[in-house]
Order: structure tokens, then sequence, then C-alpha cells
């Protein structure tokens, strides 16, 4: 029996690869600009180097924030599946969108390894709201305003990834957070699709 | 002089008139890393106005935020949520910014209300 993965994990390293060897080529390449007048003085490559430094190292912290917000799902999914307050179905399905979270950060946190960076780990404890879920409805607005926001998050995040291949893959994992929240907004009685543009 | 000040305080749009209702529903684009009581991925807006940026203790900040030296109001506020990596460059906030200065004035409003709110920040 085959399985169907989803491309975004190969996406995302493949893109950390091209953006590695992007970053060393450029390392010792002159290009115009700010960098001609390096060239001038003698310096291109540390001007070249440092200007892939810092897209990098921003990539690397846009990467790193969405790995911060992704653990927290994860959290927060594993709270409401020992909550005690879902039915079976619904937990089935809980369980299924933490996996999904798991694995972007596999993916996520593969992507900054490849560029050099280190991915940040899980906080070892989360103040999530505990007073406030008392039925299964409260876990699922939780847990869709968290998957409301992580599409925000990966909206705001895909203009201004330096490596374009960042932005997609980045989209593909918004997709999968906008297909959780529209689900769990459908688990509520609520429009699941409630717009024709989000942001 | 007097007569570029006038007219800066002329096309100076003023930031707290916003509508929070509208605010509210523009907040939950930052859900994803902030809330209002607890440090998440992002710090706490309770008392967010007149802080200045990176002093919310036991938060991880960047050294960028830290080193900014902005006290947060609406006109800092403004700017900031405009590009964020614009002006703090190397901030964590990985996020392209509101570019839609409405919004920008609704959500501020709604932070003004609810980061001081008795009942939500207490």
């Amino acid at each position: 029996m085959s399985t169907l993965k989803p491309n975004y994990p190969s996406l995302l390293e493949e893109t950390a690869i091209k953006a590695r060897r992007k970053f060393l080529m450029q390392a010792g390449t002159a290009t115009f600009s700010a960098t001609a007048v390096a060239l001038l003085s003698g310096c291109t490559s540390q001007v070249a180097n440092a200007e892939s430094s810092t897209s990098t190292d921003q990539d690397v912290r846009i990467l790193n924030t969405a790995i911060s917000a992704e653990h927290e799902a994860v959290a927060a999914y594993q709270l409401g599946a020992e909550s005690g307050l879902l039915e079976p179905g619904t937990l089935k399905v809980a369980v299924k969108f933490q996996g999904h979270h798991k694995e972007h950060i596999d993916a996520l946190s593969s992507a900054v390894n490849s560029l050099g960076g280190n991915p940040v780990e899980a906080k070892t404890a989360y103040n999530f709201p505990i007073e406030k879920l008392k039925q299964q409805s409260d876990v699922l607005e939780f847990a869709a305003g968290l998957e409301r926001g992580a599409v925000s998050a990966y909206a705001g995040a895909i203009p201004i990834f330096d490596n374009r291949d960042l932005s997609a893959a980045a989209a593909s994992i918004l997709a999968d957070e906008a297909m959780h929240w529209a689900i769990l907004r459908n688990a509520l009685g609520l429009d699941p699709v409630p717009e024709a543009f989000f942001s | 002089m007097s007569v570029f000040f006038i007219l800066s305080l002329v096309v100076s749009a003023d930031n707290t008139k916003g509508n929070p209702e509208a605010g509210q529903r523009v907040y939950a684009r930052c859900l994803a890393c902030h809330s209002l009581e607890r440090d998440r991925t992002g710090p706490r807006h309770c008392g967010l106005f007149g802080r200045k940026a990176g002093s919310v203790s036991d938060f991880e900040y960047s050294a960028a935020m830290q080193k900014s030296s902005i006290i947060w109001d609406a006109d800092t506020l403004d700017h900031f949520l405009e590009s964020p990596l614009t002006v703090v460059p190397g901030t964590t906030m990985g996020f392209a910014g509101i570019k839609d200065e409405n919004k920008r004035r609704d959500l501020i409003a709604y932070l003004k209300s609810a980061s001081e709110s008795s009942d939500i920040c207490p």
C-alpha cells in the first residue's frame, strides 16, 4: 500500500540547501551596487558575505519564530487531547492536526539546520488559559484561534523571506493551517470559510 | 520652520482615533504569537502603552529589540506595525507588517483599550 506524503518537508529541505549554496557562492562573488564600492577598496567578499549573511540570518529568524509557534500548537493540541473534553471523533482529528504541526516543525527545523542555524526548542511549559477550557467547544475555539493566527503569521512571513523558495514552502504550510481553521470553525457551527480574502 | 511644524500637525494622523471593535478583528492576526495576558512566542500586550520595547521581565527578546530604545505609544506602534523588520532590523517578529493605515489605527485603538482594561489586564 502506498502512502501519500506532503511535499513541503522535501521542498523546504531542498530550498534550504539551495539557499546555503547561494550564500556560499555569494560569499566569493562581486556584484554591482554597494559591493562595487567595496571592490575598489578591496573588501568585496567581506561585504557580499555580510549581505548574504544578513538575509540568511533573517530567514533563520523567521523560520525559528514559526517553529516556536508550531511547538506551542503541538502543546496546545496535547492539552486538548488530555483534557477529557473531546469526543472520540474530535479527538482523532485533533491528534491528526497535532501530527501535522509536528511535521511542520521537522521540516522547518531541517531548513534552519541547512541554513547553518539552530532550530529553537519547545518551551518546558506553556501558560495556556486552562481555566477557560470547560467543554469541547472551548477547546475547539482555543485551537481555532491558534490556527487562525497561524494563517496570518505565515501570510505575514511569506513576503519577507529573502529566499523566495522558502516563501513557497511557507505557503504550503499556510494552506494546511487554513484547512485546520476551516474544519474547526465548521465543528463549532460557524461558517468554515467566512471571507473571500484573508490576511 | 514654524510653517513646516504646523503643516506636520495638520497632516499627522491621530493614531488613537481608530475603531477598537474593528481593531479586535485585526488583532486576530496577532494571535499566532501574542496574547494580551500571557507571554507566548511574542510578549504579552497588557501594559504595552508606555512600556520600553524589550522590557517584559522573563521574556527572551532579540538583542535588536532590547537595543531599540522604543517606548510604545500610538505613534511608535504605527511606525513599527507598518514594517517591523525595517524599524527594528533583527527583530524576531518575522511579519511583513500591516500596510493599511486605517487597519493599523483600528488595531492600535483596540490595543490601547484592551491592554489598559482592568478586566483583561488586572
